[in-house]
Order: structure tokens, then sequence, then C-alpha cells
């Protein structure tokens, strides 16, 4: 009997997985090009599942804020601030997303995982209600263990579900935090941001909305759907990621309420990890920046998202209810999902192979995350491999008369 | 008519489970939710969910952490119901 015995069902299951092919959550790129394209056991494939909405991972001026930060403060900051103190990348990350959101306050975390857990974990406490969405990601599940505080969930994107939930702690003491996400990570659909707000105001409680996926691909200004909605003043909290749009890593939570800073000596998962490395910093600084000025990344991502999700559609293919960068393509059952990934693969196509019960409703998925750094001619090569690996596996009928879309 | 709160609540878990998982199931007091029935946290948690409405009642996930069985799941919703 060891320790890891009780994880045979998993391994089996992880077994199976890697019959069929190339090892999914294993994946070990050679070289990475460009923000689109990576070298994968000598062959080239473009990337369409990194999460790298506005491409600026190889964005030259964010290279250089970085290679100037690590010859001037080092490669790391070997500590936490409450125990090493702050870097001025730090406070000026600080400042400038308070400023790009038009907050008092800002707080950064070391990861996008760790804000949740770190935000959710220190507003809500034994006696409070968390009311998570169902599909909430797993970080955001996570930090509503970690708080103590009762957790209920309601149905996924149904504001009339989260009244009838709360209606039923009409009578328990405690405050409530509703958490949403602005777009969904899998299906990438979007939360109904008015009517939960409806909610929130009859109910009284507080609104957090993790922007992860949205932030810099919603909203005018790249604010995400608080922005795009018109409904910022009703979002108590903000939390967010420097890993998908910013192209680097890290996480923050930006907000109006008073007495935001006491966070900084009660969260735990931001006191006792090391804050982010200045190089790392100094590139998100610099990424912010062009996610806010830069005005043609997001209709050439828009735009990108248009061509993907229409073209799958009229391939035949299931896609999610609503247009996103996240183009996810739902798969009948798990050998067909894993046959057609590594077909992908072969034709040249990396993205996301995404398994219950990561999955809304046990159905597997191949998630795209689309980029405004792909090219028209990378979005037309990724359709081509779908309706040629769709064709092979008898997904799609044998070569007939392509449907219009 | 001899039967306890204790047992109409396993019976309706029970339910419950079979139309969330789309299978007939042989559920009694014993059966171990994640053992038995191979139900994952996902599944138990949408599984909770129409308890919630079923009972029309909060089922706080915090207190699943310790819930092995159908019949301690039934246990918890009648002590949480007559909590009320």
């Amino acid at each position: 009997m060891g320790l890891l015995q009780k994880y045979e069902a998993p391994s089996e299951a992880y077994t199976d997985i890697r019959r069929f092919g190339a090892d999914p959550f294993n994946m070990r790129f050679d070289t990475v090009i460009s923000p689109t394209e990576a070298e994968l056991n000598g062959g080239r494939v473009i990337l369409i599942g990194t999460n790298n909405y506005l491409g600026l991972t190889f964005d030259p001026e964010c290279v250089e804020a970085s290679v100037e930060a690590v010859r001037n403060f080092g490669t790391g900051t070997t500590g936490s601030r409450i125990a090493n103190g702050s870097f001025g990348a730090h406070l000026a990350m600080e400042a400038g997303l308070a400023q790009f959101y038009g907050r008092r306050h800002a707080m950064v975390f070391t990861t996008g995982y760790q804000a949740n857990l770190g935000v959710l974990s220190a507003l809500a406490g034994r006696g409070d209600h968390l009311i998570l969405d169902a599909d909430s990601h797993a970080s955001i599940y996570d930090g509503a263990r970690l708080s103590h505080a009762e957790v209920t969930r309601f149905r996924h994107n149904d504001p009339e579900d989260l009244y009838k939930r709360l209606r039923r702690l009409e009578d328990s003491p405690g405050d409530r935090l509703i958490v949403i996400e602005g777009i969904y990570s899998m299906m990438g659909d979007v939360a109904p941001l008015k009517e939960i707000v409806d909610v929130k105001r009859q109910t009284g409680a507080y609104l957090l909305v993790d922007e992860a996926h949205s932030m810099g691909v919603l909203g005018e200004r790249g604010r995400g759907l608080a922005e795009a909605a018109g409904m910022e003043a009703d979002v108590d909290f903000i939390v967010g990621t420097f890993s998908k749009s910013l192209g680097a890593i890290g996480g923050f939570c930006v907000s109006d309420v008073d007495d935001f800073d006491i966070l900084r000596v009660v969260s735990r998962p931001y006191m006792f990890t090391a804050s982010l490395p200045p190089a790392v910093v100094a590139s998100t600084l610099k990424a912010l920046e062009r996610a806010e000025s830069d005005r043609s990344l997001r209709p050439r991502l828009q735009a990108n998202s248009q061509r993907l999700y229409d073209g799958l559609n009229a391939l035949g293919f299931t896609t999610g209810p609503q247009l996103s960068p996240i183009v996810a393509v739902v798969m009948p059952d798990m050998p067909t999902a894993l046959s057609m990934w590594n077909q992908l693969l072969k034709g040249g196509v990396y993205l996301n192979l995404a398994l219950p019960p990561a999955t809304p409703n046990n159905r597997p998925l191949l998630r795209s995350s689309v980029s405004a750094a792909h090219t028209t001619e990378q979005i037309d090569q990724v359709l081509a491999a779908f309706e040629w690996a769709g064709r092979e596996l008898g997904l799609l009928p044998a070569q007939t008369q392509r449907a219009s879309a | 008519m001899g039967e306890t709160v204790a047992h109409l609540t396993v019976r309706e878990v029970g339910r419950v489970a079979e139309s969330v998982l789309g299978r007939p199931l042989n559920v009694t007091s014993n059966t171990d939710i994640a053992r038995d029935l191979a139900i994952d946290s996902l599944t138990l948690m949408n599984i909770v969910m129409e308890l919630e409405d079923k009972f029309d009642m909060s089922i706080p996930l915090d207190r699943m952490a310790v819930i092995r069985t159908v019949g301690e799941l039934g246990e918890l919703i009648d002590e949480l119901r007559t909590k009320d």
C-alpha cells in the first residue's frame, strides 16, 4: 500500500489517454518561434490553444523592458513582499492596474490561481457565503475551500437560479459574495452581467468578476466584461491574470472598497509566496500599456475569432453558444476526442484537449484560443486541418458539398 | 409507513442521483458515493444542486467534505432541514 495507491483510477485513465498517441498533458515543444508557432518533434505547429489573446509574448518592447529589468534588479526577489519588501516595479504595476481600471486599489499576486485563492479566502470567512457559478475555474473552488465560508453553487449563467439560491439564505447571517467569470474558459461563453447585477442589488450581496479570459479582450479599452456591459460601478472586485492577454505570469485584484490594503497582511497566498520577479512585472506593465493603447489588437482578435467560429460551424462541428476568442468544439465521446486531437496535431495544429470533469456537462472538448497575432492564413490552415481530421475519423461526412456559412 | 425520515431521504438521494447520472442505481445508506457509484466531484456537486432544489434548501458545499456514504448525505440533509 503506497501513498499513491489511491490514484489507481486516474492513473489507469491517464494510461488509456496515452495509448491514443501523444500525451496531451505533457507536450514538449522544441522551440517556440512566435506567439502563434512552435516546433514539436521537428515539425512546425500552429499554436491555437495558448490563451495568448493579444499575441504579446514576443512583443519587442515587452521583451526589452524585461531584459532591462533583469539586468538592473536581478533574476528574482527571493521572498515575499511582506518579508523582502516591494520593488519599484511591483508598485508601478499596482499603480498602472489601478489607473487602467479607474479604481483606487490594486494588489498583485504571483499567479492568477493565487489571486483567486488569496482574494476569496481573505474576503469571505467562516459564517459568510460564497455563491459561485457552477462552471467556475478550479482556483475559485479552491479559494472558496480555503475561506471556510459556506459555499453555494448556482446554475451556470442563470441569474434566476442565483436569485433563488440567495433567497434560500435570507435568514442566514453573514455577508454574501457572488463570484462569476467574464468569459468562461472552457466554452467561451460570457456571463449575463446586467441580470446578475440586478440580483446583487436586490439581495445586498457583493460581486466579484474574474476577468482572466476577458481582460484585453472585451470592452472598448480592454477592461473586460464589466466595461463592455457598462456595469463597472456595480462590480466590487475584479480579479485577473497576467498570463493570458498580457503574456507573462501573475494575478491581480482591483477594487474601490475601503481598507482594501488590509488584504496584504491577512491573505495567506499573498503573504507566503515569493513576489513576482521584476523582469516579469516589467514586461507585464509594458503589455498593459499596449493592451490599452493599441486599438488594432481587439478588432484583429475579433475578426480571427469570428473566422474560426464561423468556419467550424460551417463544417458541421458543434461549438460553444457564443462567439469569443475561446472556440470550443464539442466531441461526442472520449475516444473521438482523443483521436481527433492527435489527428489535428499530425495536421500541424496544437490546441487543448479538455476532459471531464474539468468541462461542463461531462463532454470532452477541443478547445482553441484565438490570438490577434494569428494570420488569416493560419486560421484557414486550422480550419483545413479540422476538416481533414473530421473526415478521416468519420466525424464529418466524406467529401460532400461544403455547407455555406 | 414504518420508514424513518432518514430512509426516505436516502431514497430521494438515490432518485436524484439516478436522474443526474441517467442510469439506474442500487442505493442504500451504506453505499459509498465515490467508490460504489463511481461519481466524480463535479457530478456529486450537480447531485447536491438538484437535492437543494428538490428540498428547497441550501446544502453548503463545505459541509460535503466529510460525506462518504449516501446515508451520511441523507443525515446532513435532515439535519439542515430541521435546523430551519
